[in-house]
């Protein structure tokens, strides 16, 4: 007995070096994945000289490209992957099911009307510009992001209302209830959309296609104080989500507030989410696919699995963006597709191989 | 010592009550069976005393302190419970266990933690498996190792819901057998959901009828009577001793009426060869 005794929690601690290891490798890829995406593009910038502006010592012109363009749109990719995974993975848990996310609960849909309803009704005015890349510029981007936000926000505030006057609503009523919000944003936007004249029209589209350039530094600060506050409160709940996996009652039962638990992070997972949606545009799939990859390394385990998803999305972003900004440069492809256009086949091999559990 | 006082339950206002002025009391070391038929609330009666599901009257006193004033975590920390299916846990067997330790984390599990884990693991045989996901192990297994975190949360109090329902003879024996050795090793007193009459016999000290939604009879064997049991699940029931061991054979109303006509079908043939 003594001799299975020692073995046995050596093991486990292997087991859980393995975790964090996979945590740091990833975090150590996102990075140079990240200097990469700085150094490159039209003007190919040295790591070094990278070093030197970042320090205040550099080239003008590398100055205004690295902070003024490629520093804000990596950072942008950085904090919205890591915001709309880390949000994908605590709402797969407390709703139960593996398909929830930023998407599936009507939270990015909503953004989306309500850009449409920034721009059209509100007059979030619109420039045509000379260049192709850009055929077609928001004037008034905080009108849109308003918009935006509160309308993907009104997307959780009726599935938690939901929840709460229908109390008998299990994970997959909610999921339900975001897929009919969904519906309804989707036709309300169409509907705009057909009154509306072709340049705003090309304004909402362009949009909806997602734009991680569009964030300035002051956007990306609102950005990463929200996602760190979410961070925080997300990791003092791992404990609270690892046990929500064993189901409501057993959850209840280990002194979880499971109520409590779920409804404050719909909230701010919704609200993260809304606000990365808001600032960047239409991003899908980080949210739901993240998560899965990480699972297939480190398993459910939410002390881990959180910090590898912010990880993991950011990591996912970067490659996405830079892969559109390279691909067929100087034309930028519009990074929704992009991360829908990886992301749905990685997601089909993930279904493929079978989803692990409740998320 | 566990009391139970007056424990009154309605799902929704204005219906009828589910739970009626429930009151019984279980000694440290004892095993309790809740018996009754389908939907007589016997589940509801062991999410009641671990305020799953909040009563709307009444006390649970757990050593003299009432449950209901608790915090969840002190709860937690005096009753744990295993719920009847816990096949979809994707997680490691040690893990699982250590989520017992939850309401003892304040940021993560201390060494400690995980040294009342491991010695659970060993005292339970799981040595084996400590590092397997819980959703691939065999249902015998499952249970064992929800027992082993429920022990973690070293409670007072430990409620389990139908415990044997997936599993094959052999593994409801020692599944149960486990359950009362835990039992009287540590002072904890048991409420056991459980169907088989027989199951429970073997293994509770005290068994409680629920019958229409109030206590219809709660002592020790003496209340395993066929009237009891007949009264309770509408059912004729023949108790005979095996091996010094009261064993229940149940007569369904028209098992009765079939023997009958059998009987007669033999004696006519009987009578006329």
């Amino acid at each position: 007995m003594a001799n299975n005794h020692v073995p046995q929690l050596e093991l486990y601690q292997d087991f859980i070096k393995r975790k964090k290891q996979v945590f740091i490798i990833s975090v150590l890829v996102t990075i140079v994945i990240a200097l990469f995406a700085v150094s490159s593009g039209s003007l190919q910038i040295p790591l070094a000289e990278i070093a030197k502006t970042i320090m205040g010592r550099g080239e003008l012109q590398s100055q205004t490209v690295i902070m003024n363009i490629r520093l804000p749109r990596v950072t942008a990719a950085i904090l919205v992957g890591a915001a709309l995974a880390v949000s994908g993975a605590v709402m797969q848990c407390v709703l139960q099911n593996p398909l929830a996310s930023a998407s599936t609960l009507g939270v990015s849909q909503g953004a989306a009307f309500g850009a449409a309803l920034g721009i059209i009704v509100f007059g979030g005015g619109v420039v045509q510009s000379s260049s192709a890349a850009t055929a077609v510029a928001i004037n008034n981007p905080y009108i849109v992001t308003l918009c935006a936000f509160v309308c993907g926000s009104f997307s959780t505030v009726v599935v938690i209302a939901l929840s709460q006057l229908k109390r008998d609503l299990g994970p997959a009523g909610l999921i339900l209830a975001g897929v009919a919000l969904s519906s309804l944003f989707a036709g309300s936007s169409a509907l705009l959309q057909y009154f509306a004249d072709e340049t705003k029209i090309s304004s909402v589209v362009f949009w909806t296609f997602g734009n991680l350039g569009s964030a300035g530094w002051k956007e990306l600060l609102i950005l990463a104080l929200i996602f760190f506050l979410a961070l925080l409160y997300f990791l003092l709940n791992r404990w609270n989500y690892n046990a929500l996996q064993s189901g409501a009652d057993t959850a209840k039962s280990l002194g979880v507030n499971t109520r409590a638990v779920m409804i404050v992070s719909m909230g701010i997972c919704s609200l993260t989410a809304a606000v990365a949606v808001s600032f960047v545009g239409i991003i899908s799939f980080v949210g739901l696919i993240a998560p899965h990859i990480m699972r297939r390394f480190i398993g459910n385990d939410y002390r881990y699995l959180i910090p590898c998803s912010a990880s993991a999305g950011a990591l996912l972003l970067i490659l996405a963006d830079t892969f559109a900004r390279l691909a067929i440069a100087p034309v930028i492809l519009p990074i929704g597709a992009i991360t829908s256009f990886l992301g749905a086949p990685m997601f089909l091999y993930l279904l493929f191989r079978g989803l692990q559990g409740n998320g | 010592m566990v009391k139970i006082d007056e424990l009154t339950f309605t799902y929704n206002q204005g219906t009828s009550n589910v739970l009626e002025d429930i009151s019984f009391d279980i000694q440290k070391g004892q095993c309790i069976a809740i018996l009754g038929n389908n939907g007589a609330g016997k589940s509801t009666l062991i999410k009641c005393i671990n305020r799953i599901c909040p009563a709307q009257k009444g006390v649970v006193l757990v050593d003299g302190q009432n449950v209901y004033d608790m915090s969840r975590n002190v709860m937690a920390q005096n009753i744990s419970y295993v719920a009847q299916d816990n096949r979809s846990l994707h997680m490691t067997v040690f893990d699982a266990i250590l989520l017992g330790r939850k309401p003892y984390i304040k940021w993560d599990a201390t060494a400690k933690d995980r040294q009342i884990v491991r010695e659970i693991i060993r005292k339970m045989q799981l040595e084996d498996f400590a590092l397997r996901n819980v959703a691939k192990l065999s249902g015998g297994e499952i249970q064992k190792v929800m027992l082993a975190r429920a022990l973690a949360q070293e409670p007072k109090l430990l409620l389990l819901d139908e415990p044997t329902s997936n599993l094959d003879p052999r593994n409801q024996h020692e599944v149960l057998r486990t359950v009362r050795l835990i039992a009287r090793e540590h002072s904890i007193s048991v409420v056991i959901v459980i169907h088989d009459l027989n199951l429970a016999i073997r293994y509770c000290d005290r068994f409680l009828f629920l019958k229409d939604s109030y206590v219809y009879s709660y002592g020790g064997l003496e209340v395993m009577t066929p009237e009891n049991i007949e009264a309770v699940y509408e059912m004729h029931v023949h108790i005979i001793e095996v091996m010094g061991i009261p064993v229940i054979v149940p007569f369904p109303a028209e098992e009765v009426a079939v023997n009958y006509t059998v009987e007669k079908s033999k004696q006519a043939a009987a009578g006329s060869s």
